[in-house]
């Protein structure tokens, strides 16, 4: 056997530790102190309780009232006037075209007007405080004034119609501030050492951008993204005004074709009178519920990806 | 060509402001070549300012200007005309603090050679060999060479900061107090290190450790308040002094 040091368990259980003598020495003070302590941290947890506890009503409810009406028959099938019948697919397909359009435009030009405010611009210039101080604020605009903004430029003055097109270019409006925004503060968080890094090695500004300052922030920029296209993809106000249809019976092919997106869908047989309805609709929350769960599992994914590279 | 014989660069009456505030007056200094010469001098004399004048690191800093001559390789480091890129690959700089890009070990040391051309695999992999040879850090990564470099020790980051810049096959080496922020063993790796670069390369080297400044330059120059108080040997500044101050100064009785 091996000689153990002679530890009595008395020295772990009854000799106080420092943090017990140190609470026995001011009994009131740390009686008080833990009371005022419990009580914050009782609020704090009612507070969130609250919120899970509802989440959780309302989901149970929407799965509840879904059952037996969420099957592949509804996947599958387009709109129709009998709440047997009725699917979601042209609701679906024209979503994924929305945001898959709406990201592929807010994106660039949203990374590079970050670029340009954070790497280029001089900020002391009254121009570019002018552009940023909009920006900020275009961030707090109610999405229902993009809508008719949308409807005025891109519908009638552009002529792309009550089509896809207009559609995601009135969101890619609505969500290009919170990306800017997001992605300047991406790019303020890239260490001055790592440029001057580059820098000194004789390398350009703009091979700079691309070799550390890109790489370093994308993480940030994609999470800013990722909430912004969250976002844009439950909106329904701006796109109505825009001019999405309730009913398509046909799968978009193209971005200039009519469309409607899951939660106009879902806002359309809400709206009906007859009572089967509501079954589909909470069939179609669950679809768009997991639909939003798909694409932020997907964003990120392709951030750890990039921060995996990273480090 | 201004620089004198043996000289790989020279100063003349080079003066630097930030805004209003003179941060260097009248700075004259020769450089000599496959020397190391050290700067020495109390924090805020000017001596990151000096340094970085020489690769126009000093660009970035609004309001900041520079007069004078830098004669090197029969240009005016001071001037508009400057291919500062160009100058940049001539003179590499290592940072206080070591600051390897969040990349590979690989990437780091060809992030420059890339961007300025060279693409070819087999040169660029014989490039890292020789630059992580030469920086005396090789044999600790040439298994990991693909692995993170934040992943290193400091010290082995700050050489590989120095095998990224040798990477470049730069002509002077600059290094602001490159060993600052290491522990004795890795200042001692990197002392040695400096000592068998200064056979290829010229370098200027920042200290605030008196007894480094002794170790590894041949040529010292004390910095006091922007100015130039004495440069000499520094075999014969460390033993006898010609400025009370500078002797005051060497022997951490100020500073
Ligand atoms: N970017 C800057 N803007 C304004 N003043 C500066 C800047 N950098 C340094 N200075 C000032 O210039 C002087 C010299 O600084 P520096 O060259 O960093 O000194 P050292 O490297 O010898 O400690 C100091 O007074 C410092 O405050
Ligand atoms: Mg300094």
């Amino acid at each position: 056997m091996m000689s153990q040091p002679p530890l009595s368990p008395s020295v772990n259980q009854d000799v106080a530790t420092p943090r017990k003598l140190f609470l026995q020495g001011h009994p009131g003070l740390n009686g008080r102190r833990k009371a005022k302590n419990n009580i914050y941290h009782g609020v704090l947890l009612a507070g969130t309780l609250f919120a899970v506890v509802m989440l959780g009503l309302l989901l149970f409810q929407v799965i509840r009232s879904s059952i037996g009406w969420l099957d592949w028959q509804f996947l599958t099938s387009l709109p129709s006037r009998f709440p047997k019948k009725a699917g979601i697919l042209s609701a679906m397909a024209g979503s994924l075209w929305t945001i898959g359009l709406t990201a592929l435009i807010a994106l660039p030009i949203g990374i590079a007007t970050a670029l340009y405010l954070e790497e280029y611009s001089d900020a002391r210039k009254w121009f570019n405080r002018i552009i940023q101080l909009n920006i900020s604020n275009l961030a707090g605009v109610p999405s229902i004034v993009y809508g008719m903004l949308g409807l005025a430029v891109f519908v009638r003055l552009a002529g792309f119609g009550r089509s896809i097109l207009s559609g995601a270019l009135t969101l890619a409006l609505l969500i290009l501030p919170v990306i800017i925004v997001t992605a300047q503060e991406a790019l303020k968080s890239v260490p001055l050492s790592l440029k001057e890094a580059s820098y000194a090695l004789g390398v350009s500004k703009w091979q700079t951008i691309t070799g550390v300052v890109l790489p370093y922030s994308m993480p940030g920029i994609l999470t800013g993204a990722i909430l912004a296209i969250s976002r844009a993809m439950g909106e329904a106000a701006p796109l109505i005004i825009v001019g999405a249809a309730g009913y398509i019976a046909f799968l978009p092919t193209s971005p200039l074709d009519a469309f409607t997106v899951l939660p106009i869908q879902i806002f359309n047989w809400t709206s009906r009178p007859q009572e089967e309805f509501q079954h589909v609709a909470s069939a179609g929350i669950i679809v768009l519920i997991a639909l939003l769960l798909t694409t932020n599992t997907i964003a990120i994914l392709l951030r750890n990806k990039y921060q995996n590279r990273m480090d | 060509m201004a620089e004198k014989a043996g000289m790989k660069m020279r100063a003349e009456q080079v003066n630097f402001w930030y805004g209003e505030h003179q941060a260097l007056k009248n700075i004259t200094l020769d450089i000599p070549e496959n020397k190391i010469t050290a700067l020495i001098g109390p924090s805020g004399c000017g001596k990151t300012t000096f340094l970085k004048i020489l690769n126009r690191m000093n660009d970035y800093v609004d309001g900041a200007r520079a007069e004078g001559i830098i004669h090197y390789q029969g240009m005016n480091l001071i001037g508009d005309s400057l291919d500062v890129a160009a100058l940049r690959m001539q003179i590499g700089m290592v940072f206080q603090k070591p600051n390897p890009f969040p990349k590979s070990i690989y990437e780091n040391v060809i992030y420059g050679p890339k961007r300025h051309g060279i693409r070819k695999k087999s040169q660029l992999d014989q490039l890292v060999e020789q630059s992580l040879k030469q920086a005396a850090i090789w044999d600790e990564v040439k298994d990991n060479l693909h692995k993170s470099a934040l992943a290193l020790s400091g010290g082995q980051q700050q050489r590989l900061c120095i095998a990224r810049c040798l990477a470049m096959q730069p002509d002077l080496i600059l290094m602001d107090e490159p060993t600052a922020a290491l522990d004795p063993i890795s200042t001692q790796s990197i002392e040695d290190l400096l000592l068998t670069l200064k056979e290829k390369y010229t370098i200027i080297i920042v200290t605030h450790n008196m007894q480094q400044a002794a170790r590894v330059s041949d040529q010292t120059a004390f910095f006091l308040l922007g100015e130039i108080i004495e440069v000499g040997e520094t075999k014969e500044m460390f033993l006898n002094a010609k400025h009370e101050t500078t002797e005051r100064y060497i022997s951490g009785r100020f500073g």
